[in-house]
């Protein structure tokens, strides 16, 4: 029996669906059978960030009406073989599915995959209801602006009054050159402010945007800081103890090293 | 270089401290799910059940939140003109 985990997050351009395509290619990379939910309906998007847009025959919506069979619809990742997304619906809306329906293909998903991720749409509406429906867990992504700490916390307050397993935090697009000069909130700070648990940080990382043209997710970049951060979330999913990873601004003598070595940074 | 020189004689708040103390006092509203319109009536009610034991000044009258360390507290300013003596 498997664990479905939701990824949201409240307001919209956070990194929800980059996370969810990053941790399920990691999860996938690590073995696990990994399927992947994209619950924004209407407005699809799960299915370019992993590369996978030109294989979809049928859609989420298409499986709960009973148009077509979940194993048909699951598109199997280019990468591997353990990893499948079930993408959205692109003509439809967030009322073609109800939370009742969300439920009962997540239970019958999770009989044959070890994780089931959600990637929920922006919003605290029908579409964030159907998202967190059927999981487990949570996982609220968060940038440290006011904004963005201001729609976790509503959506934290949501998760806790319905019972779900006390949500955990993924801090995204944190530059450390800001935060030293106090110009951006720090670790510290949004755990203060928003109470919850910590499962990652993810600094700011060019390298997300060259992935998502790609259509490969940084957690396969070896090079790639925001693809080892969410390397070590993937195994702190997996119940492993990996501390924080340390903020770097880039501007240290060791990096300048690297640099002139000739590494990526 | 020069921010922090200007930050470090207390010219400038750090830019991230005030965006956690706007934080902090807009998640109090937040957190304490009121609409106004549901502020406005509490402070309505409040007026009334007042009015009964004093007389006072609408005009002055504030109903606000505000945070104490971790504790959230309602604090109403209400200035009285004078009290009704109900023994009579």
């Amino acid at each position: 029996m498997g664990e479905a985990i939701v990824i949201t997050s409240g307001k919209g351009g956070v990194g929800k669906t980059t996370t969810t395509a990053n941790l399920g290619a990691g999860l996938a990379q690590a073995g696990e059978r990994v399927a992947l939910i994209d619950a924004d309906i209407g407005l699809r998007n799960l299915d370019v960030v992993m590369g996978l847009e030109n294989r979809i025959v049928y859609d989420l919506v298409d499986v709960v009406e009973g148009f077509a069979k979940l194993k048909h619809a699951l598109i199997k990742d280019k990468r591997f073989e353990n990893l499948y997304l079930l993408p959205a619906a692109q003509t439809r809306d967030k009322t073609a599915v109800s939370p009742e329906q969300m439920r009962d293909l997540i239970a019958q998903m999770k009989e044959d995959f070890d994780y089931v991720l959600i990637d929920s749409p922006a919003g605290i509406e029908q579409g964030f209801k159907n998202a967190v429906a059927g999981a487990d867990k949570a996982l609220v992504v968060a940038t440290p602006e006011v904004s963005s700490v201001r729609d976790a916390d509503r959506i934290i307050g949501l998760l806790e009054a319905q019972e779900k397993h006390k949500p955990s935090l993924i801090i995204n697009r944190i530059r450390a050159s800001m935060v030293k000069k106090g110009d951006m909130m720090d670790i510290d700070d949004m755990i203060e402010i928003l109470a919850i648990e910590l499962l990652g940080v993810v600094p700011d990382d060019e390298s997300i945007v060259v992935s998502t043209n790609r259509g490969e997710p940084a957690v396969l970049n070896s090079q790639s800081r925001a693809g080892e951060a969410y390397r070590n979330i993937t195994r702190r999913l997996r119940g492993e103890n990996v501390p924080i990873m340390k903020l770097d601004d880039g501007t240290g003598l060791f990096n300048k090293l690297r640099k002139m070595m000739g590494f990526k940074v | 270089m020069f921010d922090l020189i200007a930050r470090v004689f207390g010219r400038e708040d750090a830019s991230k401290d005030v965006a956690k103390e706007r934080l902090r006092l807009v998640l109090v509203h937040d957190r304490a799910s009121l609409s106004p319109q549901t502020l406005e009536n509490l402070k309505n009610d409040l007026l009334k059940v007042i009015s009964e034991y004093m007389d006072i000044d609408d005009q002055g009258f504030r109903v606000d939140f505000s945070r104490h360390d971790d504790a959230m507290a309602l604090v109403a300013n209400i200035p009285i003109r004078k009290v009704k003596n109900h023994s009579l």
